[in-house]
Formats: C-alpha cells, structure tokens, sequence
C-alpha cells in the first residue's frame, strides 16, 4: 500500500528522485515461519518530510521501526520486503555493509535517551564515538561534532562537553541523541518516541529542533509515537498502524481533520483537548495479538461499522482522497460526519466549604526543599488538578495528603478534621476515606497476588471483612470498572496496561473512599486507554460523590475530568481557578506557557 | 508469561498459568530442561540416588570387619575395603544419607535466619538494619569452617550442634543478598500500597516483600547447599562431624588416605561422589539463576514483549 502523499512527491515527471525511503511489502514473522508480526508494510518518505507511524502499544511501530535499520528483535526475522534507502535495499546488504550503513546513512534516536547515553563517556566524547565509527564520513570530526551539537540547540561550550550524560537534562541528553543521529548526515533518521519522557515545553523544544534539523539536512525522517497530538503538528504524512498493518496511510491534514478508517476515527475521538471540554471516548478491548488476528480485518471485533463481510477477509487497501484505507466500508464510512467528542456539562459552581484544605503546607526532602506554604482547598464531590512538570513537586503534594511523605509542615484538613503527617499517626477510618491511585500500574501491583486478592486486600486490612463478604465486593468492585469477574483469579501480569489500572481503581473504590488523590494515573497508557479511563474516573466520581485530586502534567486532560485545577512550579503554587479560568485566561505567564506548549491536534476541517 | 530459558520453545496457555503461580517451580523446571541444567540435575540427583537407597541395597554392613585391611576390589568387595577391612561398596552406599540430611537442614536454617535478617534489616531500616547488619559483619569476619569450627571446637561435636553452626555460618552472607534484593522491593508501589492499608511491617515483609524474593532465595538456597555440603565434609573429614565407627564420606577421605597406594578406591569414590554432588547442585543453581533473572528482571518490559510476540523464547 502505497501513500497518494509519495506519489505526489514522486514528481510531474514520473521519477522517483525525491524519495529518500521506499518501504515496500515488509513482512516481519516470529521466526522463520511463525506468525506475522507485521505484514504488507509499505511507505515512502520524500526528502526533507517527515512520516509519523501512530498507533497503540503492540501495534508493531517500533518493530517496523527497527526494520527499516536491517534490524529484528530477538526470536523475530525480517521474511520478505524491502528497505530501499537512495534506491540501495538495506535488507539485502551484507552484514558488513548493514553495520557501516547503521549510523552513518540510517540514524535511530531511541525513546529513553538516558538509557542509551553510555553513562561512562562525556558528551563530547559520545559525540564524537558517533563520528569516529565512520571515518571519512566527514572531513573534520572534531568541527562537524561542535557544529552537529550546535544545530541540535546544545550549547556546546567546554563545560557541557565535558559534562557525563547524568549531568544534564532529559531535555539536553536527547539533544545529544539527536547531534548523535545527525552527525553522519544521514539520509534517514528514526525517530522512536523520542519525547515520551519529556515535559511539554522541553518536548516542544525538542520537536522543533527535530523539524528544523530535517529540513536543512534534507533527511527523511519517520516519526513514531502514540501521541497523535505531538505527530500532527511535526509530520506531513501519517501512517496509523493496528494489529501489524498500516489501516491508513496520507497526508497529516487529511487524515487527522477527516479520517475515513474506523480505527482512526476512534483514536482521535480519545485524544483530549486542550481547547473543549469534551466526554472522551476510549476503545474497549485489545488489539489481536501476532497468531490470533483471525482471518478477516483485525479491527473488526471492535469495530461500530464492522458487518459479516470484514471478518470473511483482510481488507485490501482502497485509494480515497488522497490516502489509503484498509477497509471494505471506507467510501461509506468516509460519507458519514465524524463523529465530534460530545461536550461535557459543566457542573454548577457549589458554594460549599471545602472537603479537603491545604494551609501553608511546606514539604522537603533531606535538606531540600519541594513544596513550599502550599494552599488549596477542594469543594466536595469536585475535581482538583492538579498541573505541573516533572520536579514540580506534584507528587511530593499528593503523598503528602495520603501520608506516604511525612517530612512536612503546615496543616492539611479533610472533612473537618486534621490529618496527621505520617499513615501511623492516622486511624485505620482515615486510611479507608483517603485511597491514593499510583501512576504505574505495572509497579502497583504484587505480582504474585491474584487480581482477587489484591482487590480485597484493603477489605481485610482496612474494614476487617469476612472471606466471603470480600469476595462478594471484590467481584462488584471489578464489575465498576467494566472488568469481569473470571479475572480474579489472574495474576497482575496477565493483564494488559488498562486493566491493571483499572484494577488499581478497583481496589482504591473497595472501600468506599471519599477521597480519591490519583497521580498521574494514565501516563503510562496509550490514548485510547488513557480515554477510557478518564471516562470511568468521572463517571465513578459522580455515582459515589468522591472528592478527588487529579495529578497530571498532561493539561489537555484537566477538562476532560476536572473542575478547578491548580498549576505548580518548583514547588509553588502559581494559579489557581476553575478550569475554564486557567485554562483560558492564565494570569500567570507560566501557564500560559505551559498551554501554548501543549501539542494540539490540529482538527481543521469540520469545525 | 513466556519461559525465559533460552532453550524452551512456545508455552501453552496452562503453562503460562503455571507460571505466574509458581514462578520458582517453573523457574526451575524451565531450567531443568536448559543443557546446563540438565546435566546439573542429572549428576546431583544420581549422587543423591545413591545416598538415600545405598543403605537399603548394600550388600554388606557397613561396620562387619570382613577381610584384610585395604584389600583391593574383588568380586565380593568390588570396591575393596578400608583400613579396618571393612566393605568399602557398603560404606560408600551407607556414607550419604547423613552427609546429605545434614547440608541440607544446615542450609534450611542458614536461609531462614538469613532471609529473616536479610528482610527486617532492608525493610524496617534504621537501627534495625544497624544492629542487624553489624551483627552479620562480625559472623562475616570469619572464615565459614572455622566459625564452625569455632564453635563445635567450643561446644563439642554434637551433630544437631554442627547443623546449627555451619547454618548460622551460612546465615550472614544470605542476609547481605536478601537484604540488597528487599531494598529494591520495599521501594515498589505495592508496598506503599499496603502501608497505606495499614498493613502491620510483619505482614508486609511476609506477604507482600517474602513471595517476591522467592527466585534469589532458591538460587541463594542451592549455592548454599553446595557450601554445606563442602563444609560437611570437610568437618567430617577434620573428626568433627559424625564419629568413627559411622560410615561417612567426609570421614572415609580421612581414615584410608593412608592406604592410597593400596586401595585407592576407598578415598576417590567418597571423594568423587561429594565432587560430583557439588558440581551438581551448583551448575543447577547456575542454570536456574539464569532463567529466573529472565522471569524477575523488568516485569513491564517483558509483558509488552509478551504483548507483541507471545510465546517467543528469550
């Protein structure tokens, strides 16, 4: 399936002389034969353009990623297609020439930049182990490293060259990452969700230092990431990947403002906006896994438009406006408006006093200081978010308010009544009303505890509950969050990334809390879980009347779930206000910084 | 989950069950069926074979002064006899169990108490981890067998006195490697979990810290084991452990190695058979210490590996 966008780029005369990468029919297998991991990947990216591949976590981007460096993951092989670099196929490159080729004609900038920095080497030094490898790429390596590190907006004086990665920021290390990348001039860089980790203003930074670096060097680049949000506003051409295939492949304006493909459609309508409060939807269930995506179209089962005829056989691709769709429907479906996020009501200002009230409240660590004379109160049965980056403090102010971080002062009053610093100093009453959501699921649960006995766990611990009383509210505890019964016997690691969270919620909600403080709860999860989630925290808040502090340094979710939000900054309190307020009139300059580095999915066309 | 060992095809549906149920007894079978493994089952288990039916299927007993001193094998001694003219086949047969029951309940006690410092002293930190680590220090300081030595020499040789000397002997070095794998435990978000249920610290180190630490303690469990039964001998062989006229490997070492030129057979096999023992029960460990750091290490990581190719050996 070849993108309507490379056609274009293919020039008035027919010639392929732009297209620095031409993917064509990849097929990657579980060993030599097994099942197809992806399949029928083909993409061509033009000089200077940047193709963003999007998708859900297990969807193959990051293995279709590898392949177009020649690599496989362990126990996977690369079976059939090729990797055409300048009109050169990767793939049937000899070892030799492969290795030679990674680094100085391939460039790949990993997600975690503090993972793949050798610790032990300083940046300048690292930099210039880019160039050393490829001698001759280059006529000064010494130069081309100051001038590459310069380009990435380092500035590279003798002090950060000599600095170790730890040193420096998440920020400047995938700085380094990308002078690493660009040092060779390459034709093609890689780009594997290189902001993930990143606050919005440094990933701002860093996606218009990607975008610029592109440009003057005329590389292509492929972009992958599951944050539409960050792809559409860096790249001009997506490609949405699901179940190891590409569902739909065109221009970024096209497909983000008028998707066709169901799936697309449903994973823009699960990204949140910065700009409308909008009821998120999610999509349920879980992509098939390599082995098990049936016969027919792998999206099928989740499916709205899905009839007899998708699970008969995989949709070949159909060419629409400009782009290519996998599906039987697409004609139809594209004729249909879509289907807009409807608008969340917004809840009367309650002139009650406050459940849950912050006095001065000063919070360090050893001798640091993170949070300092915070104040804030929180109306009952609202929502508080609150906003801040990385080092902000904003957890520190949670464990605070559970009683997991004992080292503050200053007065924290809920329902009246103080709340002592650390969780021995608090009745097991307290313990019940406070339930505090950790952000990675994946740590928050033992994994050598059933589903069943993690939920009813506090039941034992915190309300002295009978076996039989607890399996009976284990189970009604699971069905609140959509989850069914047969997964109390299964272990956590089982379990995909949304249902460990939501068994997280479960086993927070077990008790009946009033107080619900969740930190972070979906930043480990793709948007369309992330949707999802959001979705049942606020329909659970309401049904059980919770007060609940939301944590996030995601601001384009603070509309979608809350009703006043607070921003902090090193460890203070900068604005405060309804949502709408702060949102849309920021009094402080960093907020409005903050919102006007949020990356905002641009939905143009049906507005 | 997949198996980790490197050597294991795609699992069923049930065996993935099995194995987040029982991760060490997957673990180990996982490294049962690794070659490294295999051979380190196979040679402990024969020598353990031979130590626990050689006293039902010797064809002598083992204390019967049969014929001359050292004679060398013949048919009816295949193995000759020793310095006494005992049977040597018989004594070899009958010289196991104790050797082997006493490692092996040495090694028990050294884990538990070790694992039991190992834990309070990471989790319950502060003066606890103070007291507890110094105290461990001090045992530390001194070389294992002649701490036991030490002691028995002290106490005299009583055998339940030598099971608690070469354990206690054990106990510190298991500590310090609890102690560093609770440390990383105790930081998981289940654990604050559980504080924040009000979880009383006895029942959090016991059920939320213990069942995690299953994979270290058995590797810890079979380099151990290896030790206890090296220092078993080596008191045997020293006239500390079990007394003349008990037949044990350790001690038959000492009592014929002055007739090695006459009858060899009655040092080498004894000598053989705790060499074989050893090699057995530490190349198993090994083998398992690998696959379980597969299981243990980064449980995310490989669940999203589980996610895109299930069933692929790594």
């Amino acid at each position: 399936m070849r993108a309507a966008g490379a056609a274009d780029a293919a020039g008035p005369d027919g010639s392929f002389g732009d297209i620095r990468l031409d993917v064509c029919d990849l097929e990657i297998r579980i060993g030599q034969s097994g099942a197809d991991v992806v399949s029928e990947i083909s993409l061509a990216v033009a000089v200077g353009e940047v193709l963003g591949l999007v998708g859900e976590s297990g969807s193959g981007k990051t293995t279709v990623a590898l392949a177009l460096l020649g690599h496989a993951r362990r126990g996977l092989s690369i079976t059939s297609g090729q990797v055409r670099l300048d009109g050169v196929d990767l793939l049937a490159l000899p070892p030799a020439e492969l290795r030679a080729a990674r680094g100085s004609r391939v460039a790949y900038v990993p997600q975690d930049p503090s993972a793949a920095l050798n610790p032990t080497l300083r940046v300048g030094t690292q930099v210039a182990e880019a160039l050393r490898v490829h001698p001759g790429v280059v006529a000064d390596p010494a130069a081309r490293a100051l001038e590459v590190m310069r380009e990435a907006r380092l500035d590279a004086t003798p002090d950060l060259l000599r600095r170790y990665p730890h040193q420096l920021s998440g920020g400047q290390q995938q700085r380094v990452a990308l002078a690493m990348a660009f040092c060779c001039r390459p034709s093609l860089i890689v780009l594997d969700e290189p902001t993930t980790g990143l606050d919005v203003s440094t990933q701002r930074h860093v996606l218009d230092t990607v975008r610029s670096l592109c440009r003057s060097y005329g590389v292509a680049a492929v972009y992958v990431s599951h944050d539409l949000a960050v792809v559409s506003g860096l790249v001009s051409q997506v490609a949405v990947m699901y179940a190891g295939r590409i569902v739909e492949i065109g221009p970024t304006d096209k497909v983000f403002a008028d998707p066709v493909h169901p799936y697309t459609r449903r994973l823009l309508a699960a990204v949140p906006s910065p700009d409308r409060a909008e009821i998120l939807t999610g999509i349920d269930g879980q992509p098939p896994r390599p082995g098990r995506r049936g016969t027919g179209c792998s999206f099928a089962p989740r499916c709205d438009f899905a009839i007899d005829q998708c699970r008969l056989a995989p949709p070949e691709p159909v060419t629409i406006d400009a782009r290519a769709v996998r599906c039987i429907r697409a004609a139809e479906i594209r004729a249909q408006p879509v289907q807009r996020p409807a608008l969340m009501r917004v809840q009367a200002e309650a002139g009650q006093t406050a459940a849950l009230s912050l006095r001065s409240v000063s919070a360090r660590y050893g001798r640091r200081g993170v949070l300092s004379a915070i104040d804030l109160d929180v109306r009952p049965e609202s929502c508080l978010a609150v906003v801040g980056e990385s080092g902000s403090g904003k957890t520190t102010l949670a464990r605070c308010i559970v009683g997991l971080h004992t080292n503050w002062t200053g007065e924290i009053t809920f329902d009246g009544a103080r709340l002592q610093a650390g969780i021995r100093g608090r009745s097991k009453d307290t313990l019940r009303r406070v339930q505090y959501i950790f952000q990675n699921p994946y740590a928050s649960l033992n994994p050598r505890k059933t589903v069943g006995q993690i939920v009813a766990q506090p039941l034992d611990e915190l309300l002295g509950l009978s076996f039989s009383q607890r399996s009976e509210r284990a189970a009604r505890a699971l069905a609140d969050v959509s989850l069914s019964a047969d997964m109390l016997n299964r272990y956590p690691d089982q379990l995909s990334g949304g249902e460990r969270q939501r068994v997280a919620i479960a086993r927070a909600l077990v008790v009946e809390p009033d107080l619900l403080i969740c930190d972070e709860v979906t930043s480990a999860l793709d948007v369309s879980v992330q949707a999802v989630i959001i979705e049942q925290l606020r329909r659970l808040q309401r049904e059980r009347h919770l007060t609940m502090v939301f944590i996030t340094h995601n601001l384009a979710l603070v509309r979608s779930i809350a009703d006043t939000a607070v921003v902090l900054r090193d460890g203070s309190l900068v604005e405060s206000g309804p949502v709408d307020q702060v949102l849309e009139h920021p009094k402080h300059p960093y907020t409005a910084g903050l919102i006007k580095d949020v990356p905002a999915l641009t939905r143009t066309v049906g507005e | 989950m997949a198996v980790a060992a490197p050597s294991v095809p795609g699992t069923s549906a049930s065996e993935a069950i099995r194995m987040a149920r029982h991760p060490w007894l997957s673990a180990a079978w996982a490294a049962a069926r690794t070659p490294r493994g295999a051979v380190g089952l196979s040679l402990a288990g024969a020598v353990v074979l031979i130590a626990v039916i050689g006293p039902f299927v010797a064809p002598q007993s083992p204390d019967a002064l049969l014929t001359l001193t050292f004679a060398k094998p013949s048919g009816q001694f295949p193995l000759g006899s020793d310095f006494l003219g005992r049977d040597v086949m018989s004594r070899v047969l009958d010289g196991g169990w104790a050797l082997l029951l006493m490692a092996a309940l040495a090694t028990a006690f050294g884990i538990v108490a070790g694992a039991a410092a190992g834990i309070s002293a990471a989790y319950l930190r502060g003066r606890s981890d103070g007291l507890i680590m110094r105290t461990v220090d001090v045992i530390l300081a001194f070389p294992q067998l002649v701490f036991a030595l030490l002691l028995v020499s002290v106490l005299g040789p009583r055998l339940w006195l030598i099971v608690l000397a070469v354990g206690l002997s054990h106990a510190p070095q298991v500590a310090r490697v609890i102690r560093s794998a609770t440390l990383d435990i105790s930081e998981r978000d289940y654990v604050k979990v559980a504080e924040l249920q009000g979880m009383r610290p006895r029942k959090i180190m016991t059920s939320e810290i213990l069942p995690n630490l299953v994979s270290p303690l058995t590797v810890e469990a079979g380099l151990r084991l290896t030790y206890s039964i090296i220092i078993m001998a080596g008191l045997s062989f020293l006239g500390f452990g079990q007394q003349p006229p008990a037949a044990n490997w350790g001690l038959m070492i000492n009592e014929n190695r002055v007739g090695l030129p006459l009858n060899p057979w009655a040092v080498i096999v004894p000598v053989a058979l705790i060499a074989l023992l050893t090699i057995g029960t530490n190349t198993f460990t090994d083998a398992f210490a690998r696959v379980a750091i597969g299981i243990d290490r980064r449980p995310e990581e490989s669940a999203l590996i589980d996610e895109l190719m299930p069933g692929v050996p790594r």
